[in-house]
């Protein structure tokens, strides 16, 4: 068995455990964890498969900001998972009707494959084995894509403003931490160094 | 792989953009720092570089195809982008006094502005469905949360929402279309589309994605049966953010459906002209009798734009290069129209907080002799009476649909734009001829050099703007053909 082979099995064994217990997990806070490992495991798939930059989004996007949103979710909010879980089988036949499409979906698209190998060949761009994939994308961003590309970061600019200002409430009787005033006390201002003698106290 | 972006100057046609994207981001770091008191200091900013941004449009003409073909600068989107950042800023104006009651004295009113105008060029430009849609994507967002600025009005609440999911419906038939079309004609570029339709003509999903391409700019101009949207919203967002809604944003839509049927699908047009002479006909037509019932001030206005929208798509039916002056014209006189309507409205104040009702506003001839007078003229210009600028519009538009023998649609127009006489009529009538209610407070002195504007093009179009309008718009409309 070669070692990427051993890694494929290992990454994949994982995942689907990982996978399994966040269905089946009683506490929610430990589904949330196991879905970041199958997270990790299917990023280790990726990098086997040599998509470098797909693998580190993963990380980046889904362990770096959606588990961890999940986990403040499921942390913050008092919500009720038992009666959630009720009239779980009443829905069961259509959750097993959709698995079963979802099933003959990708048996459907894994054997289109097998029966003519090389429609796998008919993609609109060839891959260029030269360049890596994180190399080939920074070419195009900033030359070929750079308008597109400032248009979709204005837009995430306005739904930051619009998140801000429908939202942010300035509350005046809030204590608020400030830095500056912090790093600019001096010792001279706040300490006081006693001496006690001692068996006297203050 | 490569850019065709050698040097700076190179750029010339998308300085205007790049002046306001940058001016935009300084504005806002500046309205971040300064005082909050202050802040309206960033709108009249705001308003100096939209209108050096016009300028810069306006004596810097800059034309060609950039960024790989995404973006087009030509005369077409050289007046449309003129009309959009006009509209923003007399818009942007009409939010200045007593802003604090609109909820428009926060700063970022005024940075969503400039963005949304910034989405609405995009959008004027585009050459590429992605850059369309990201276009229009900046200005819808935009314009989602300028609905919602006066966040504690249960009603701007409302409209912000109700704006947002429909929106975001329009936008996904949006996107259904063009990925239908790219996956018929396998290019994203405009100029492609247009080749790959020459060379292998019209296939079933093309049309497909066409249809659901137009029905998502329809909502964008609010034209019937995509109209739902925009009593209520225009009705529930602060007067000053409706006066922007009604402007600019309607313009930019306009211009992208114009390109798109008159550039990119001029090889199907008895397709795509069903469908436009629907859209006009339906719009002239629900939007003039809809209106009689109304009782708000903003839903009549409301209903009144999506009239004028049906007009102007009369122009744009004939799909020849008349037809595109038509619109072009039409749409910078709808924009003089509706400013200075709604700077008219926003001077009718009483103790009681501003006009709603068509009703509060009997006896303002007496109280408020000067914007009666105007809103008079803007309700004559509004209905086609000449020798006002309103009559030229239409008389544009329908000269086209003659030219193109749609005499039916030019008929039910001149008879649809008879009916809208009654609802204008009848605001003139109380405003003239009912006993006054209520006292009217003073009129501040922006919204008096606005409505003085406004009221002087419209009674000398024929003698001052008009003849050097027609010549821009020809030149703009020649761009296309």
């Amino acid at each position: 068995m070669t070692l990427p082979l051993f890694f494929f099995y290992l990454f994949s064994a994982i995942a689907i455990v990982s996978a399994v217990m966040v269905i089946s997990g009683r506490n929610p806070v430990h589904a949330v964890l196991f879905l970041i490992l199958a997270f990790f495991n299917a990023s280790g798939l990726f990098m086997l498969a040599g998509a470098e930059f797909l693998a580190l989004l993963l990380i980046v996007v889904y362990v770096g900001a959606v588990a961890v949103l999940f986990l403040f979710v499921v942390m913050m909010l008092d919500v009720d998972f038992a009666s959630m879980r009720q009239g779980f089988l009443q829905y069961a036949p259509v959750g097993v009707i959709v698995g079963i499409v979802l099933l003959l979906e990708l048996l459907l698209l894994a054997g289109s494959f097998v029966i003519s190998p090389e429609a796998a060949g008919g993609a609109a761009l060839p891959i260029d084995g030269t360049v890596d994939n994180m190399r080939a994308i920074g070419q195009v961003l900033y030359t070929r894509y750079v308008f597109l590309f400032q248009g979709a970061a204005a837009v995430l600019l306005v739904a930051m403003i619009g998140a801000i200002v429908l939202t942010l409430k300035h509350k005046a009787n809030v204590k608020r931490q400030n830095p500056v005033d912090q790093v600019a006390r001096r010792a001279s201002e706040t300490l006081e160094v006693v001496k006690v003698k001692s068996g006297q106290g203050l | 792989m490569n850019s065709d972006v050698i040097d700076f100057a190179s750029l010339a046609p998308a300085y205007p953009e790049m002046l306001l994207a940058l001016g935009a981001v300084v504005l806002l770091m500046v309205g971040v720092a300064i005082n909050k008191e202050r802040s309206i200091l960033v709108s009249y900013a705001s308003v100096l570089l939209l209108l050096v941004v016009a300028a810069l449009i306006l004596f810097a003409p800059a034309e060609g195809v950039l960024f790989n073909g995404v973006f087009i600068g030509d005369s077409f989107a050289r007046f449309m982008k003129v009309l959009v950042l006009g509209g923003s800023a007399f818009s942007l104006l009409l939010a200045l006094p007593r802003a604090e009651e609109h909820g428009t004295h926060k700063f970022e009113y005024a940075i969503l502005v400039l963005l949304a105008t910034l989405g609405m060029m995009a959008m004027v430009s585009a050459n590429d469905l992605m850059s369309l849609y990201v276009g229009l994507e900046l200005q819808s967002l935009s314009l989602y949360v300028l609905a919602a600025i006066k966040r504690d009005d249960g009603k701007a609440t409302e409209a912000g929402l109700k704006y947002f999911v429909l929106g975001a419906l329009s936008s996904g038939m949006l996107l259904y279309g063009a990925s239908l079309i790219y996956g018929f004609t396998g290019h994203t570029n405009l100029q492609e589309i247009v080749l790959a339709i020459a060379s292998e003509g019209r296939s079933i999903g093309l049309i497909f994605g066409v249809v659901f391409l137009l029905a998502g700019v329809a909502f964008k101009i609010s034209a019937v049966p995509f109209h739902m949207w925009t009593p209520d919203v225009y009705e529930g967002a602060p007067t000053p953010v409706t006066a922007f809604f009604a402007t600019a944003p309607k313009v930019a839509a306009m211009a992208l459906m114009v390109r798109l049927v008159m550039d990119t699908f001029q090889g199907i047009s008895h397709d795509w002209q069903q469908i436009v002479i629907f859209l006009s006909i339906a719009s002239m037509v629900l939007a003039a009798f809809a209106a009689i019932g109304q009782k708000s001030i903003k839903r009549l206005i409301a209903y009144s734009s999506i009239g004028h929208v049906g007009f102007a798509l009369v122009g744009l039916s004939s799909g020849t290069q008349v037809g595109v002056e038509g619109v072009a014209i039409y749409m910078a006189i709808y924009v003089t129209m509706t400013v200075g309507l709604f700077a008219c409205i926003l001077s009718l104040r009483t103790e009681a907080g501003y006009v709603e009702n068509i009703s509060d506003l009997a006896g303002a001839a007496q109280a408020r002799p000067f914007v009666a007078a105007i809103m008079a003229i803007i309700m004559f210009s509004l209905i086609g009476m000449p020798p006002l600028a309103g009559f030229f519009a239409k008389w544009h538009a329908f000269l086209a649909a003659i030219d193109a023998q749609l005499y039916v649609l030019a008929v039910i127009g001149v008879l649809a734009s008879a009916v809208s006489a009654f609802y204008y009529l009848r605001v003139i009538k109380i405003m003239y001829f009912d006993e006054p209610v209520a006292k009217f407070e003073a009129v501040p002195a922006e919204l008096n050099i606005i409505m003085g504007l406004s009221g002087f093009l419209l009674v000398t179009y024929y003698f001052t703007v008009g003849s050097p309008l027609a010549s821009f718009a020809h030149t703009a409309a020649g761009s296309l053909f």
